[in-house]
């Protein structure tokens, strides 16, 4: 189904089961511990191996000579791969550094070997009698050291390093109210709570991998590639996916290794990649030094607005995007953005939760809440006179939606805004000082080809199988109702089936596109289904209506199971897109409201209250959406105040990788948390009038917080995390 | 190698085992009961917790052979997915999850933390250690901390905790 005027009025809208508040239909099994992740198909395939995997203790250099000789004869080994015996291995197309190093190292880390044992507890042994010697090589692992060197990345598309609208320097330059000012965001962990992991077993040269993957396409394309197979040969399997944020977009080291630890032990083996090797050995978000310079008349419209970045990668990793939301958020009429990438040698970055516009907006937030101050302006006035419904750069392109200042306006109204003191650090309770903040939220609407197979049986169930993905975003409860509202059965007759390599090809799940597009090509399904029952049924009318399980036209009902009376029935179709995200600016916005507490002696930050209030196109499942983004606001606070990987800059590795070294969120760290959606639907986006909520929900949060702390206290911080030691020497007196 | 014998859900479960095997290794690799997760392996996340003899543990963090005699409560053995225990239905009532990695973990934590708040235990942030603690919100965020969730649901978790324990969030 192509997907190339606006929608009109379709089944969707009736609303009998989207846009319900309806609880996962994965929740039984997820809660009751049946639901199987990756490494936990023991039944099939039967008595895998395990595999555990050796990383590279540099960071740069080359193994001069690997002995394998203690491994080797240790109790339980069958097979051991390296680089130098897995054969020739290829690239992917989405991984930057070969994920089995060797005899050239990349990055801290990498995997140099597996070691394949019967039991894990051998496996373990065994890969600590790997010897390893190494020719460390000079590398750059300092950001900051290497922004003078930082080249301009070359251009994707409509993506362009630097871009440009008017005079910026001369408008900047003759504003009466300005600001300059350099922000700096640091390398950043998924640490999703399941670890990469992967089950293979062949038969003959055709491979299954059961693995933890958030683009089962993309994966597996790039299993075939690195291993040089047909790409119809390869099957990947992953219904259940312990988290992503992205960091399971892509082929990873632990499926490439079962496969090969597989063929080399002639037998099934599993591999699940060590907690502690995670954060060098996968990608992570990079660090962004980010200059921005706001010029403003006295009226408080921005007249000039420019945003530069510099992040750092592997050679032919890609920049960290974080100017996108500036080309797009706020009016102005002269602009200019600029992408720099340095090289580094520290492992490979990559997308993470709002590639870009998390860390842009981390930025821009604190910045457009230190204008407003320096224009004696409430923020979220300011952020309304800069309001625009056109896209800054191409003043005839009009959003498609955009109520970011209703957004604003209805979060101050149930926050208690104007409880607010504006003068920071006049607002005490006990030991605490108090502080409100506010961050506009914003991320951008993107449109892929999805593709779904629907199935009916004679008993009335529809059965949708596509290779979308489950992060725990609630693909597998969206789905089930985009199929029950179109063929009019309740929610209990409709099996989805997901992750699978051998189902229709998807969205997928990343860049808040899974569940507008996903769910959308299930709509083109089920509109070639109900034509298919229609036929079948020999219902000539246009009129047909799908309810309560009957299929009705005038006068005549017939049980919607009979069209598949004498044979199943089934219909595949995508959905794909014209030109509406060209000529209207697709994007989802919304406003996030902080109150925390700063202890006035020892500089602590407690977060007390949170609000989020989105616009983000229909609201499927409120339940799920709104999951969404509570979660999404516990990262932001995670971003505000703790997480950081920090680099040792002398050796180039991240050296707090582990759970208790990466400090997340804890349940003590968040309070209650409100979200408000506005009602909205957004007939440029797709037949569902939905956009995208998940990466929404993080954009600004951690904005919000530096805000709410500078309101507390006084203090400014433009280095995340917020951390005490940020604050404690420059704390108001008690 | 050597044998263990202990009860898992009800049920006495002999095995023979390498003496480097978890109890979590155990539970997922030898019996097969993989609702309990690994998510780090070195007791940093709380995904694996199991209740052992009515107190919650991580099962990452003590080895099988340790536990001769003594009895397992795993997330199955609490409920199943058509008769669920109220802490399992009250988690999907409140969407206490999203991927659902993390979920087992937070169940068991949240079965025990009850049961220790009953016990008159006290935790770091009991103000009176004289007095019996009450599942205030700031008890039950400080018991749970132990048990990460990335998705990020801990608002929802601590709604459906305080609904089981009959309080209102």
């Amino acid at each position: 189904m192509k997907f190339d005027t606006p929608a009109t009025t379709n089944p969707i809208d009736q609303l009998k089961v989207i846009g319900h508040a309806t609880s996962r239909i994965d929740g039984p099994l997820k809660t009751t511990g049946r639901a199987t992740y990756a490494y936990e198909w023991h039944d099939r395939p039967a008595s895998p191996a395990y595999g555990y995997i050796v990383g590279a203790a540099i960071a740069k250099g080359r193994i001069a000579s690997m002995d394998l000789s203690r491994a080797r004869s240790a109790p339980g080994i069958i097979a051991i791969v390296t680089a130098e015996n897995a054969g020739k291995l290829g690239k992917g197309n989405y991984n930057t550094a070969k994920l089995l190093g060797g005899p050239d190292i990349d990055h801290y880390h990498q995997a140099v070997a597996v070691v394949v044992a019967e039991t894990f507890e051998q496996a373990r042994a065994a890969a600590q009698l790997v010897k390893v010697d190494y020719a460390a090589a000079k590398g750059s692992f300092d950001l900051s050291a290497g922004r003078d060197g930082a080249a301009k990345p070359p251009g994707r598309g409509d993506d362009q390093p630097d871009t440009t609208v008017g005079d910026f320097p001369g408008a900047f330059a003759s504003s009466p109210v300005q600001l300059d000012a350099t922000y700096t965001t640091p390398d950043q962990a998924h640490a999703m709570m399941e670890p990469h992991a992967s089950m293979a077993a062949w038969e003959g040269d055709k491979l299954t991998l059961w693995t933890s993957n958030q683009m089962i396409a993309w994966t597996t394309g790039d299993v075939a590639k690195t291993l040089g197979l047909p790409k119809e040969n390869v099957r990947l399997i992953s219904p259940f996916i312990g988290g992503g944020f992205g960091g399971k977009l892509f082929l990873r080291a632990d499926a490439v290794l079962a496969a090969l630890g597989a063929r080399a032990a002639n037998r099934p083996v599993k591999v699940a990649m060590q907690r502690p090797l995670m954060f060098n050995n996968t990608t992570h978000r990079p660090a962004t030094i980010q200059r921005i310079r706001i010029g403003a008349g006295r009226d408080g419209k921005i007249t000039a607005i420019g945003h530069e970045s510099w992040s750092g990668n592997l050679p032919e990793g890609r920049p960290e995007t974080a100017v996108q939301q500036t080309r797009l958020l706020y009016a102005g009429e002269n602009r200019m953005t600029a992408l720099r990438l340095a090289m580094l040698d520290l492992p490979e970055g990559n997308a993470m939760r709002a590639p870009g516009e998390a860390p842009g907006m981390m930025a821009l937030e604190i910045a457009m809440d230190e204008m407003a101050e320096r224009l004696g302006l409430d923020p979220i006035e300011f952020r309304a006179r800069n309001d625009t419904q056109v896209d800054p750069e191409h003043p005839n392109r009009p959003f498609s939606q955009r109520q970011l200042v209703e957004c604003m306006r209805i979060g101050a109204e149930r926050f208690g805004w104007n409880k607010r003191n504006a003068e920071p650090g006049k607002q005490r309770d006990g030991r605490w000082l108090i502080g409100m903040g506010v961050a506009a939220a914003f991320r951008n609407n993107l449109l892929m080809k999805s593709g779904a197979r629907v199935r009916l049986d004679r008993g009335g169930t529809v059965t949708v199988e596509t290779d979308m993905t489950d992060i725990g975003t609630g693909s597998y409860t969206i789905i089930a109702q985009t199929a029950a509202e179109m063929m009019g059965v309740p929610l209990e007759k409709v099996v989805v089936r997901l992750g699978d390599s051998s189902f229709p090809v998807s969205a997928g799940s990343g860049g808040q596109f899974g569940a507008n597009n996903s769910t959308s090509g299930v709509y083109a399904a089920c509109v070639k289904l109900r034509e298919a029952v229609a036929q079948k049924l020999g219902f000539n009318s246009a009129e047909i209506a799908f309810t309560d399980g009957q299929v009705t036209a005038g006068n005549r009902s017939v049980p919607l199971g009979q069209a598949a009376s004498d044979g199943e029935l089934a219909a595949e179709d995508s959905i794909e897109y014209g030109d509406l995200a060209k000529t209207h600016q697709q994007s989802t916005f919304g406003a996030h409201f902080v109150e925390l507490g700063v202890d006035v002696a020892t500089a602590e930050i407690r977060v007390r209250r949170m609000l989020a209030v989105c616009a983000a196109g229909r609201i499927l499942n409120p339940t799920t959406a709104r999951s969404q983004v509570i979660g999404a606001m516990t990262m932001g606070v995670g971003a505000a105040l703790m997480e950081e990987l920090a680099v040792d800059k002398r050796s180039g590795f991240f050296v707090n990788h582990d759970l208790a070294g990466y400090e997340v969120p804890v349940h003590a760290d968040i309070p209650h948390q409100d979200t408000i959606f506005l009602d909205e639907t957004d007939p440029m986006s797709s037949p569902m009038k939905a956009k995208g909520i998940g990466e929404l929900g993080l954009c600004g949060v951690a904005a919000a917080l530096a805000n709410a702390v500078y309101n507390a206290t006084g203090i400014r911080v433009r280095e995340y995390p917020i951390t005490l030691d940020k604050l404690l020497h420059r704390m108001p007196d008690a | 190698m050597a044998t263990v014998s202990f009860s898992v859900n009800g049920e006495v479960r002999a095995l023979k085992l390498d003496t480097r095997t978890t109890l979590l290794d155990a539970l997922r690799e030898h019996l097969h009961l993989t609702g309990t997760k690994k998510g780090c392996d070195h007791g940093q996340c709380g995904a694996c917790t199991v209740i052992v003899g009515g107190q919650r543990i991580n099962s990452c963090l003590t080895l099988a052979v340790m536990h001769e005699g003594e009895t397992v409560t795993t997330i199955e053995g609490l409920g199943t997915p058509e008769h669920m225990h109220p802490m399992q239905a009250a988690f999907v009532k409140h969407d206490g999850f999203q991927c659902g990695y993390c979920t087992p973990g937070q169940i068991c934590s949240a079965v025990a933390v009850l049961d220790e708040i009953k016990a008159g235990i006290p935790s770091h942030v009991t103000g009176d250690l004289n007095a019996a603690p009450q599942l205030t919100n700031t008890e039950l965020r400080e018991r749970m901390s132990g048990n990460i969730c990335r998705c990020g649901a801990y608002s929802n978790i601590a709604e459906a905790i305080t609904e089981v324990a009959g309080r209102r969030a």
